[in-house]
């Protein structure tokens, strides 16, 4: 038995071992294989710059700045309109979701236009935003909220509309008043569907952001990329990317961690689908 | 008689402390002069002077207070259906009716159990005497008071998992007095308490989910028996355990109302449950739900209810009440067959 048990928690660390030996493998695979064709001029870096480009350029970035400043201003602006965005729209998603979830005259009465809003391609807003709030990061924050204002909405509307009503028959029997009933039951359901949208949603509102800064921006990453596009930079667009990309894995381990201590309550969920 | 002089007090007693109908009141006080009479004359037989007879007659009953308390308490009725029917739309647009014309009455500290066919608006009793939904017809009183919305006299133990699963079991239990205005701590040394009773101390700062189903009955029951209610409804609440938890939940269940004397209306489709608990068993038709019979229990308690199905007396009272809902059953299976084809 014990032998047993010994064995298979010894194969399952051969496993982890080999799983993370492969990846380490594709990355070296994939990354060598376009820096050597590159050099060997199959490809050429001008359209398709190359990983010690990309490399090269990330530390001009660091050590001496960029074209609109030190890098790090960069980067904090779009957090900045980032969270402020994601901070907004999260604020009257949930606002306007649990109200019209539970008042029905306002579902009804406001019903076409949301879905007129939504069914729009909302990045359009952007050019709108700037020329009404300008080029600060308040038009960027404008876009960020449109964006992730829908999808908390669409959750908590739903969250509200799903509570189970054994729930709800037992607090008002319990002698539950409307808005006990509101924040002791409805809204703690409600919940577990508010929070799976804000994954997805911090990654709009840095969409917001970034789209913000292409379409007109005095500092940002979007901005970067934007000025990497005009001087034909391909590494500084793929650096600037994967500056975004770390600024959203950071922002995606927060979301977790607040979620762990929001929702202690629910049994072990399948946190994410990990592919 | 003498005893005659002693009615006076009761009747001042009744005007004083319980409200009730003229009628109700004369039920319950010639209810008491029958049993004071009762005794009174056994002594004279016995060679008693009439004084004494009299005098010993009321301190056997109590002061008068307390006579006329328990028998108020006894007889009147807390729940009474008067040809209720219920009407539900369905979602094709067509009207069903759960219950038609049902007459019911639950008295005060007694435990009815109602059996019927699944689809015969068992359930649906319960939420009309509950308040969470109103008859299409007739009245429902509760307290001596129609219903209109939900009261506070009533409990409701579900069929399903009602407790919160986002609160752990203190704050699940201390929900009740929390909603009705209880001050925290109180609420708090309250739900301890009702913890303990239903055996779960220990497990306060768990969550519904971290419990058994067994467990979380009992944290369903400590949540509903907190606020006291003078009418206890359960829909099925122990359907979804196991058969060996089931009939330890039973007996808790008993040993918890025996101390309550608050009235029980049980719901179950299984016969067996309903004999074991209860002192009557209303059998309803299949669906629409009418009132086909009802049977006395008089089994003796404290019960067990792991050994009490196997007196004599237990099968004659199956044996006649499963005569009249074996009809219901096969109407309602025919019934279900011929929706499926």
């Amino acid at each position: 038995m014990v032998e047993n048990t010994r064995a298979r928690a010894r194969a399952r660390t051969q496993h982890r071992v080999l799983v993370n030996g492969l990846r380490v493998a594709v990355a070296v695979l994939l990354l060598g294989s376009w820096q050597i064709t590159t050099d060997l001029g199959w490809v050429d870096p001008f359209f398709y710059g190359k990983p010690s480009g990309i490399a090269a350029q990330l530390w001009t970035w660091v050590t001496e700045g960029t074209a609109q400043g030190p890098l790090w201003q960069q980067v904090a602006t779009t957090l900045q309109e980032a969270a402020l965005g994601f901070l907004i729209g999260v604020a009257l998603g949930i606002v306007f979701g649990v109200a019209l979830g539970r008042i029905r005259l306002l579902a009804d009465v406001f019903a076409p236009y949301i879905k007129a809003l939504n069914a729009m391609p909302r990045v359009v807003l952007g050019s709108i935003f700037i020329i009404t709030i300008g080029y600060g990061i308040w038009s960027k924050v404008a876009l960020a909220v449109v964006l992730v204002f829908f999808v908390v909405f669409f959750n908590a509307f739903q969250g509200v509309r799903e509570v189970d009503r054994v729930l709800i028959a037992n607090a008002r029997i319990l002698g539950a008043s409307e808005r006990q009933l509101s924040s002791h039951v409805i809204f703690p359901s409600a919940l577990s569907w508010i929070l799976a949208s804000l994954h997805t949603s911090f990654g709009f509102a840095l969409v917001g952001a970034v789209v913000g800064e292409y379409l007109g921006a005095i500092h940002g990453i979007g901005l970067m990329i934007a000025t990497a596009q005009a001087t034909f930079n391909p590494n500084g667009v793929f650096g600037a990317m994967l500056l975004l990309a770390a600024v959203a894995i950071s922002a995606e381990f927060f979301m977790t961690w607040l979620e762990d201590r929001l929702v202690r309550w629910r049994p072990n969920t399948i946190t994410d689908v990990s592919i | 008689m003498t005893a005659h002089s002693v009615l006076g007090d009761y009747l001042a007693t009744l005007e004083q402390a319980l409200r009730f109908s003229r009628e109700e009141k004369r039920r319950i006080l010639l209810e008491a002069k029958d049993h004071l009479l009762e005794d009174a004359a056994r002594d004279e037989a016995g060679g008693v002077a009439s004084d004494e007879a009299e005098r010993r007659a009321v301190k056997r009953f109590g002061d008068a207070q307390a006579v006329a308390r328990r028998f108020a308490e006894e007889q009147v009725p807390v729940v009474t259906l008067r040809g209720v029917t219920k009407n539900f739309l369905t979602p094709s647009g067509g009207v069903y009716t759960a219950l038609h014309h049902v007459d019911l009455e639950v008295r005060a500290t007694e435990f009815l159990a109602l059996v019927g066919p699944s689809g015969c608006g068992k359930s649906t009793a319960l939420a009309l005497i509950s308040g969470l939904e109103s008859p299409s017809q007739g009245e429902v009183r509760v307290m001596n008071e129609p219903v209109r919305g939900i009261g506070k006299d009533v409990g409701y133990v579900f069929q399903t998992d009602a407790v919160f699963p986002w609160k752990n079991v203190l704050d699940n239990v201390a929900t009740g007095p929390r909603f009705r205005g209880a001050p925290r701590d109180d609420a708090n040394a309250r739900a301890r308490d009702w913890i303990s009773r239903v055996g779960l101390s220990g497990f306060e700062s768990h969550y519904p989910h971290q419990l058994s189903g067994g467990m979380r009955k009992r944290a369903a029951l400590a949540q509903t028996l907190i606020n006291e209610p003078r009418i206890l409804l359960m829909d099925e609440p122990f359907s979804a355990l196991d058969v060996q938890t089931r009939t330890l939940m039973e007996n808790e269940l008993l040993q918890l109302w025996s101390a309550t004397g608050s009235a029980v209306v049980f719901v179950t489709h299984d016969l067996e449950e309903a004999i074991s608990l209860a002192d009557r068993v209303v059998v309803l038709t299949a669906g629409p739900g009418t009132v086909k019979g009802v049977y006395p229990v008089d089994l003796p308690r404290p019960r067990n209810v792991a050994e009490i199905r196997f007196q004599p007396e237990f099968a004659r009272i199956y044996r006649e009440i499963w005569n009249d809902l074996r009809d219901e059953v096969q109407l309602s299976y025919e019934r279900s067959k011929r929706n499926l084809s």
